[in-house]
């Protein structure tokens, strides 16, 4: 068969994105899961938030996050009915025992922000690792290769959210990992077992019977930052406009 | 041909910038890690090693697969979406070999103070005391069941009597 230049220059490109897509989902040591059936996301309920710290606990148990150091956190917010941007925000030891008990009296609304890495789609934390030792996952959760990581706290900087930190011992970039160790075995996320309220829920936005498709759908959900255009996938139920 | 006569010293060159190409692929070759660039400019292996982290909560199917007991009471009641480690902790080493860690049985009047604890920052709909005014500071698996909180409910299997069936 002969093939001339130019219908090698269409298969080239052909080729190359047929092997890239047969690449896909093909994971070393969880035989039975693919990676490319899952796009992996959180949903955070605010009102159903009672600031337990359950969650923040839950996740220092289970990654081994070092004291003062946070993968996820709660805060409180107090702003009253026209200070939309001045809100009061406290996050005592990131919430991790609770927050100090409030009389009735004051004026505004409480209420409380889970706040965790928000596994984004188009994520500024990947993007500015010089060496690739952090990336998104085929489904889609943003992940740290440690052994990677040189410590130079590029990604720390360029996380709108806050959500990085350097760890003090091991000198590399730490990190929520949505528990990957756990959402690829079939189970939820520590601080979702965690949550008494289910203010918390693991999504996975490519299960079709996933019921987020529905609740999407049906409630007024937000992201954090939206103007930055980072395709947040920790989507928030009934988040008001103070936050940041 | 005369021309290629002068120009011994080019193919010098261009022999030193095989070899140095060579040396170079070889260097790289050793350097960069097989499965990097297998899905993305990362190491692939990487996400191998994070799954493979070991797991501290066992997961409430774990729990409810020996204590169905409790699993049963606690479907019936306000409890029931609760998962067992929320309150217990995290146990999965006593999921994998219940011999090797016996759980602490929580203490009620901290545990239960950490999510009903009155505080006007709540969320209005959610049930919440003052423990001082709640008879009178009285532990409250003294009347409650805390896997089915509900005064009245099934007691049976209440913390009171150990819930170990």
């Amino acid at each position: 068969m002969n093939i001339s230049r130019r219908h090698l220059l269409v298969l080239l490109p052909a080729a190359a994105v047929g092997w890239k897509y047969a690449m896909a989902g093909t994971p070393e040591d969880a035989p039975n899961y693919q990676m490319s059936e899952h796009w992996w996301g959180m949903l955070i309920d605010i009102p159903k938030c009672i600031g337990c710290g359950n969650c923040v606990r839950a996740c220092q148990t289970e990654n081994d996050v070092p004291d003062g150091f946070f993968r996820t956190w709660v805060e409180r917010y107090h702003r009253d009915d026209y200070h939309l941007e001045n809100p009061e925000v406290i996050s005592p030891d990131g919430g991790k025992e609770g927050f100090p008990a409030v009389n009735e009296g004051p004026a505004g609304e409480y209420f409380f922000v889970p706040k965790m890495c928000n596994h984004c789609t188009d994520s500024p934390c990947t993007q500015v690792c010089p060496v690739g030792a952090t990336f998104i996952s085929p489904d889609g959760v943003v992940l740290i290769d440690q052994k990677y990581c040189l410590g130079c706290a590029y990604c720390v900087q360029a996380c709108p959210y806050g959500c990085r930190y350097v760890h003090p011992e091991k000198k590399v970039a730490d990190k929520c990992t949505l528990c990957y160790h756990r959402i690829t075995k079939g189970l939820t996320t520590a601080c979702c077992e965690a949550c008494p309220t289910g203010a918390r829920q693991l999504i996975d936005l490519k299960n079709p019977n996933d019921p987020i498709h529905e609740f999407l759908r049906t409630h007024t959900v937000q992201v954090l930052k939206p103007q930055m255009a980072t395709g947040a996938k920790a989507f928030y139920n009934g988040l008001d406009g103070s936050v940041r | 041909m005369s021309g290629l006569k002068d120009a011994g010293h080019l193919f010098r060159f261009a022999g030193l910038f095989v070899i140095a190409f060579v040396v170079f692929l070889v260097v790289r070759g050793y350097v960069v890690p097989k499965t990097f660039g297998q899905y993305g400019h990362y190491r692939g292996a990487s996400i191998g090693e994070i799954a493979a982290h070991p797991m501290k909560f066992a997961g409430h199917q774990a729990c409810e697969s020996c204590h169905t007991d409790i699993a049963d009471t606690k479907t019936k009641g306000k409890h029931a979406h609760v998962n067992c480690e929320a309150c217990h902790g995290a146990l999965a080493q006593h999921a994998d070999d219940p011999t090797a860690l016996t759980p602490v049985k929580p203490d009620t009047a901290v545990l239960c103070a950490r999510c009903h604890m009155a505080s006007a920052a709540k969320p209005k709909g959610f049930p919440q005391v003052d423990p001082a005014d709640h008879m009178g500071g009285a532990p409250c698996e003294t009347c409650h069941n805390p896997h089915s909180p509900a005064i009245g409910s099934d007691t049976s299997t209440s913390a009171a009597t150990g819930g170990t069936k």
